[in-house]
């Protein structure tokens, strides 16, 4: 560790788009499957955009779980660290207004004193828009073995979590209600509740 | 060939249509297409929301209690005042009674946000408008610093300071990662600043970017976490236990301390860094009187933050109610959420389907039908639109209308409905700041009218953050502990059907939840929000909305770098991610002008 500041693990998305959710879902089960000793933070970023700038100004080392676009095969995980990690969110916009995880981090530089351990694992979202809806199943498969992703990089930085007895929904990470089974068990289905609007607007074939 | 709206504008859309999609650097997708005469000047304007919101979808069937957290999620700004409209309206449905301290650190929660997300605005979504960024790099840091301490007492302004920052921010620019700023029309004529004062208001940026994490602390503190702090139905989901000093999540003592300090250096941060510069930057834009639009004539607020517990008529609210239409300062007319005849929703102009178009809703009839009909005289094809048709539906945002008026709501308005009503802590520092830059009070109804509002009400803000803080400490102190009442909290407490109304003043105007719950569940869920109310497209009458107004007669210099429509279209804060709704299809370019 570079100096005697907490680590982070930090989930950013926006839950309420399916694949878009899958930073959050994974900080959520990464505090339910281990212990998290006191130099750690676990945090749901949600699409807090700017917000975060401090969150990376404050922790050393960070993790960052997000849905990124890379063009590989729905699910599929990839790693990348540090300086790399703006030329792969790039692309990827979140809020307050529209600023990216790229955006962020370039903040937290000119700022001064963004972490300077950083790893980012993303997973390539397959469905984004259907609103309302859960993580696919592929993408929810990636959360194990993401959260093992972490864990080994935590313990290279000499953080070890232990799995624990697994904790109940939420963890006190994400609100009880938007936890991944109440939020997804609680959706109603189309017939109640119509979630397609017009074909031509949300149809996102590639001729598109 | 000109048409008269019925509200007052002259549209003209023979000339060169310059289209602005996407507009940057706000909340969700807004495309903006002006027309403008030989003289560069907009005789026509046309607001578009590109997205489409599901809120009534998700929620349909859901847990009432939860809706808050699912209505905080909408969007990654105004988060805390979604969750507390939705808590209103649930407990106006169930009649719940909150306790006296829950109403108190909800205000505090809600003025919190008012100071930090107006903060936000200002230095990261709209100073760039008027500061030139690249023109900082040229500036002359002592003379920055002569600068600096002519307009305020703020102590980081020496030389040094100045000197180091520019050569930081001139790494930045040089190493290619120009980040937020690298989307700006830097050196556009419309600039006015000298380089001293652009890089005065740079440092500010940087300043007020490291001070907002405090001010988020109080939110930390009140609602158990931040990012999402929590909220509760019934009250606040914090115990009060001063005697203690460290339960999890406890109020205490030693979190009272932060809470008063935090409020103290935020108070001090408005009155010495964000009020001078507002005052700088807008002395050297006196002459740029546009983007009044319906400021001058039709405004409205539902007004909030609650002086005592459970009362939500006007006489109650500290944040004043009221409508004032066609100009008429001497009237301000009462406002009423629950009459079907005041707040509806029209979408003859909006991609949506009605029984009859010619009719509003009220949000409780509210109906959300999706009708993709861009019309006949578009350009372009339905899924690449090169400029929209406005005689036809032309936006995925509903048109608002309170009794039939397209209004403007914002800081702007409860500032005007607060001057217009006599309040002397709106009257007063509204007529200061123009005495002090030498305006008429016409000179409010303007874009800058709009962000010196927004200044005054920051500074309105931090001081009754001070106000309830003192409040919450006498109660305290005399005993009172109370901060929930679950008495309902039971659905088999519950009536079988009924409906609600809550409402709040969000930093970008008058937002409204209206809910069904039936058998205890929500039956129906709709949220009426400020960027609908400014950003929604022409109504049936053929009356024109906020932003559209504000835009008509402005002057644009360069219609390849149209900066003065950003300029008014920032002045409200747009926040679209909750008025609209399912994105349009993404690298779909539409685009004529790109706009940063």
């Amino acid at each position: 560790m570079s100096s005697d500041r907490r680590a982070l693990v930090l989930g950013v998305g926006n839950i309420l788009w399916a694949d878009e959710g899958f930073g959050v879902r994974c900080v959520e089960a990464f505090a339910r499957t281990y212990r998290v000793p006191d130099k750690l933070v676990v945090a749901d970023g949600g699409t807090q955009g700017l917000y975060l700038v401090d969150l990376l100004r404050e922790h050393d080392p960070v993790v960052i779980f997000d849905a990124v676009d890379f063009g590989d095969a729905p699910g599929t995980l990839r790693v990348v660290e540090d300086d790399d990690i703006p030329a792969f969110v790039g692309a990827h916009k979140m809020s307050l207004h529209q600023a990216g995880l790229q955006d962020v981090i370039a903040c937290a530089r000119l700022l001064g004193g963004c972490a300077s351990n950083m790893l980012l694992v993303g997973a390539q979202p397959e469905e984004l828009e259907d609103y309302g809806g859960s993580l696919r199943p592929l993408v929810r498969a990636a959360i194990p073995p993401a959260l093992a992703v972490a864990q080994r990089y935590l313990a290279d930085h000499g953080i070890e979590v232990q799995r624990q007895q697994e904790k109940p929904r939420g963890a006190g990470v994400i609100t009880p209600g938007l936890d991944l089974e109440s939020y997804e068990s609680g959706r109603p289905d189309d017939s109640m509740a119509c979630r397609y609007g017009d074909g031509r607007i949300l149809s996102r074939t590639p001729q598109s | 060939m000109a048409i008269q709206t019925p509200n007052g504008f002259s549209l003209d859309n023979t000339g060169q249509r310059i289209v602005v999609d996407p507009v940057t650097r706000i909340e969700g997708h807004l495309r903006i297409e002006v027309n403008i005469d030989e003289s560069n000047i907009i005789r026509n304007a046309v607001s578009t929301g590109t997205m489409w919101r599901g809120l009534e979808v998700i929620l349909k069937g859901r847990d009432p209690r939860d809706a808050w957290a699912f209505t905080q999620r909408i969007c990654g700004v105004c988060t805390g005042t979604h969750a507390l409209t939705s808590v209103r309206a649930v407990e106006d449905a169930l009649g719940i009674q909150i306790p006296e301290n829950a109403n108190i650190i909800r205000n505090i929660m809600q003025l919190t946000l008012q100071v930090h997300d107006h903060l936000v605005h200002f230095y990261h979504l709209h100073a760039l408008d008027w500061v030139d960024v690249v023109s900082a790099l040229s500036a002359d840091p002592r003379a920055t610093s002569e600068l600096a301490q002519s307009i305020s007492s703020w102590p980081k302004s020496s030389p040094g300071y100045f000197r180091d920052l520019q050569t930081r921010l001139k790494k930045f620019v040089e190493s290619g990662q120009l980040g937020l700023f690298r989307n700006g029309y830097w050196g556009h004529a419309a600039y006015k600043l000298p380089a001293e004062a652009n890089l005065m208001a740079v440092a500010h940026y940087l300043e007020a970017l490291d001070f907002q994490k405090e001010i988020k602390k109080i939110h930390t503190v009140f609602g158990g976490k931040n990012p999402h702090p929590n909220w509760l139905v019934g009250g606040v989901p914090c115990p009060i236990n001063v005697s203690d000093t460290g339960a999890v999540g406890a109020i205490n003592i030693e979190r009272l301390n932060l809470v008063k300090n935090i409020i103290d250096q935020s108070r001090r941060f408005v009155e010495q860094v964000y009020l001078p510069d507002l005052m700088a930057i807008a002395s050297f834009y006196k002459d740029w009187n546009y983007g009044g639009g319906l400021s001058s004539t039709n405004v409205l607020s539902y007004g909030d933050i609650p002086d005592y517990a459970n009362d939500y008529s006007a006489g109650n609210l500290l944040l004043p109610r009221g409508a004032i239409i066609n100009g008429n300062l001497n009237e301000v007319h009462e406002v009423d959420l629950r009459d079907s005849e005041e707040i509806q929703e029209f979408v003859s102009h909006s991609w949506y389907r009605y029984a009859d178009e010619d009719i509003g809703l009220h949000p409780w009839d509210g109906v959300t039908e999706p009708n993709f009909d861009p019309g006949k005289n578009f350009k372009g094809t339905k899924t690449r639109i090169d400029s929209l048709d406005e005689s036809a539906k032309y936006s995925w945002i509903k048109s608002p209308r309170w009794k039939g008026h397209a209004m403007e709501v914002g800081p702007l308005a409860r500032y005007i409905i607060g001057y217009a009503s006599n309040i002397p802590e709106f009257k007063e520092p509204t007529e200061k700041l123009l005495t002090d830059l030498g305006l008429p009070v016409n000179a409010l109804f303007s874009t800058l009218g709009r962000t010196a509002a927004r200044g005054l009400e920051c500074a309105w803000a931090a001081e009754k953050l001070q106000y309830f803080y003192a409040r919450l400490i006498d109660n305290i102190r005399a005993g009172d502990s109370a901060t929930a009442n679950i008495e309902r909290w039971e659905p088999a407490t519950w009536p079988k059907d009924v409906k609600g109304v809550g409402f709040t003043e969000a930093p970008r105007g008058a937002l409204g939840h209206w809910v069904h719950i039936k058998d205890t569940r929500i039956e129906n869920y709709q949220a009426v929000v400020p960027t609908t109310w400014n950003a929604g497209p022409r109504d049936a009458e053929g009356n024109i909305g906020a932003y559209e107004a504000a835009l008509m007669n402005t002057p644009v210099d360069n219609a390849e770098q149209p900066l003065e429509i950003l300029r008014t279209i920032h002045s409200f804060d747009p926040c679209l991610a909750c008025s609209t709704h399912v994105m349009s299809p993404e690298g779909e370019e539409l685009v004529n002008v790109t706009v940063r």
